[in-house]
């Protein structure tokens, strides 16, 4: 009989989803101090952020979670096909809201806000420091967001093949659960980066 | 693995997580537009570690693991908030 953990498997997942934490959390310290020191500058950079972007992309996250976690259910209820819809459905979401972050990094790279620009070094410290803050994390969650959507599209594939099936899924759980984390980080991303003005 | 001992969500309990999860977001943004100065931060906070703690607990499974999961993810978030405590109170009062 082959050896087979899949309390293991998905404990191990657990173990790095602890030190994505800790790395997101790292960044959400540092925006703590910097907002405390500079909270009129923070307040003023934060009204180039396009809130409703923002909100949109909440909702495409939330919706994208909901339907990863059903394709899990449909897999134990023995429903491929259905899991596969329903995966496909988080990666067109995965889809829209790079979509989105391509527009709304577009535009302000368009006016001339991005790291280092001559716009830029005319802004005062804690103004630079939002938008540093902004662009590494907003870039970083994009970053775990495509690496999802990599895990995904194999973990799609997978289901095809019936690799993943009613009988072993552990594969599908952790790729939903660093789907959940993307969506997770993006919970507190969006009110504090968005919403602050 | 046992089967028997594996716990399916209905369809319908992840929606009504979903529609729940849509309500604070509305609740989030449009609380925004109310000024409410220095509890802004404080609510934004509140609401999205409501949302985090549906989504741990409900799309996570973190309901329906062994009670081992949930030891470890309380260690953890409670070892990230002493380093705030500690670093904002470093900060405070140096």
């Amino acid at each position: 009989m082959e050896h087979r953990d899949d309390i293991g498997a998905k404990l191990g997942m657990w173990l790095f989803i602890f030190t994505e934490i800790l790395l997101f959390g790292g960044l959400f310290l540092v925006y703590a101090i910097m907002r405390s020191s500079y909270p009129d500058e923070f307040h003023q950079a934060a009204h180039h952020l396009n809130a409703f972007i923002g909100t949109i992309n909440t909702v495409v996250l939330l919706l994208s979670s909901a339907t990863v976690a059903m394709s899990i259910t449909a897999i134990q209820k023995g429903n491929k096909k259905l899991a596969v819809i329903l995966l496909f459905i988080t990666l067109l979401c995965a889809a829209a809201f790079m979509v989105n972050k391509y527009f709304e990094w577009g535009h302000k790279i368009h006016i001339g806000l991005y790291p280092g620009s001559d716009l830029m070094v005319t802004l005062s410290h804690g103004q630079v420091m939002f938008f540093s803050l902004y662009y590494f994390m907003t870039g970083l969650h994009m970053f775990h967001l495509v690496v999802g959507g990599i895990i995904l599209t194999i973990v799609m594939i997978k289901v095809k093949k019936g690799t993943i099936n009613a009988d072993r899924y552990v594969l599908l759980e952790n790729g939903g659960l660093y789907w959940h984390l993307v969506d997770l980080i993006w919970i507190f991303l969006f009110p504090l980066l968005y919403l602050i003005t | 693995m046992h089967p028997e001992t594996v716990h399916i969500t209905p369809y319908r309990s992840h929606a009504w997580v979903l529609i729940t999860l849509l309500t604070f977001t509305v609740i989030t943004v449009t609380v925004t537009w109310i000024d409410l100065s220095a509890l802004t931060v404080f609510i934004a906070l509140l609401i999205a570690s409501v949302k985090s703690f549906i989504v741990l607990t409900y799309f996570m499974h973190l309901k329906y693991e062994s009670t081992l999961f949930r030891v470890f993810v309380f260690i953890v978030l409670f070892i990230y908030v002493l380093v705030i405590l500690f670093t904002l109170a470093d900060y405070a009062y140096r």
